[in-house]
């Protein structure tokens, strides 16, 4: 005996929900967090080689504004969580 | 300025064998402080705590003194408060007016005030007390007298956030730019901002120090 998947209809919500874009966690230059400081950050709360924590300080830096990590809502706001906990200036957004 | 080094910690403690210590040495973060630095930092940390703190709620009662419930007939008005300061959530979910608590407490989601205003409320009591714990530590590692002080790699770890903290918030006051090394020399010692801008040098010099010893 098998069950057939019941058709579900879905209300129109007006949101383009996507399951293959992830969110992302950003963090924004400012003129008060020392470089050393912001690259050890993302090496203690991602785990980065001091290399890439250095790059993406750089970025930060230079360009105003780096993406730091990509992934499920949940995850990114807790990254925003423990970044607001260092005195970084992050935010989250739906990738687009 | 105040330099933060690192020295293996020697000292073995009762019934700690070594078989029971992660592998490799563990390490102390070791910094001498004058008693005017001492001071200077404690009143520091203790203005953010402050900051971060807000004053006592409104109608709070006052400590030692029996809650009573309210009067029959009378709504429980604070229940759900209770419910949500257990649970963590904060009521007020906006950013705060305040520009320097603004920038210790920010927004997760700039350009969406109610996904802001929710996150908020899920962690920013949190962060409130995180940030007041570590002004806490440093209070209780820096005697008031200064002397050299001797730092675990935790207590370290929490010392970089409050030095953090209290220059994001001077920052802020003082309208701190990248320019400003351009700015100091600029600026009289006659001015108002002088000496708070040498504070806050101070205390980025302190923090650089700190984290190439943590590194």
């Amino acid at each position: 005996m098998s069950v057939a998947p019941v058709e579900v209809q879905r209300p129109a919500t007006g949101e383009d929900i996507s399951f293959d874009r992830p969110w992302v966690t950003i963090v924004w230059n400012d003129p008060v967090n020392l470089m050393s400081y912001v690259t050890y950050v993302f090496q203690q709360v991602f785990g980065y080689p001091k290399a890439k924590a250095q790059k993406l300080m750089l970025d930060v830096h230079h360009k105003g504004k780096a993406v730091v990590s990509a992934g499920a809502r949940e995850e990114m706001e807790r990254d925003v969580e423990v970044l607001h906990g260092y005195g970084l200036w992050a935010t989250l957004r739906h990738d687009t | 300025m105040t330099s933060f080094r690192r020295v293996v910690d020697r000292t073995r403690e009762p019934g700690d064998p070594a078989g029971d210590r992660p592998p490799g040495p563990r390490y102390l973060f070791t910094a001498r402080f004058s008693a005017t630095d001492a001071m200077l930092l404690r009143e520091l940390v203790s203005q953010i705590a402050e900051l971060v703190g807000g004053p006592p709620a409104e109608g709070a009662p006052a400590e030692g003194l029996p809650v009573e419930g309210p009067p029959p007939g009378m709504p429980a008005a604070d229940v759900s408060a209770d419910f949500a300061d257990a649970l963590g959530l904060t009521e007020d979910a906006s950013l705060p007016d305040d520009p320097a608590l603004a920038r210790l407490l920010p927004d997760a989601y700039p350009d969406d005030p109610g996904a802001s205003g929710e996150f908020r409320r899920y962690t920013e009591k949190d962060l409130r007390a995180a940030k007041i714990a570590a002004a806490r530590t440093v209070l209780d590692t820096l005697p008031e007298g200064g002397g050299r002080i001797r730092l675990s790699q935790p207590q370290a770890e929490i010392w970089l956030r409050a030095i953090n903290d209290i220059r994001l918030a001077l920052g802020v006051r003082l309208s701190i730019t990248e320019d400003m090394y351009e700015e100091m020399g600029r600026i009289k010692p006659d001015d108002a901002r002088y000496t708070v801008l040498a504070v806050y040098d101070w205390l980025s010099g302190t923090q650089e120090s700190l984290v190439h010893a943590l590194w």
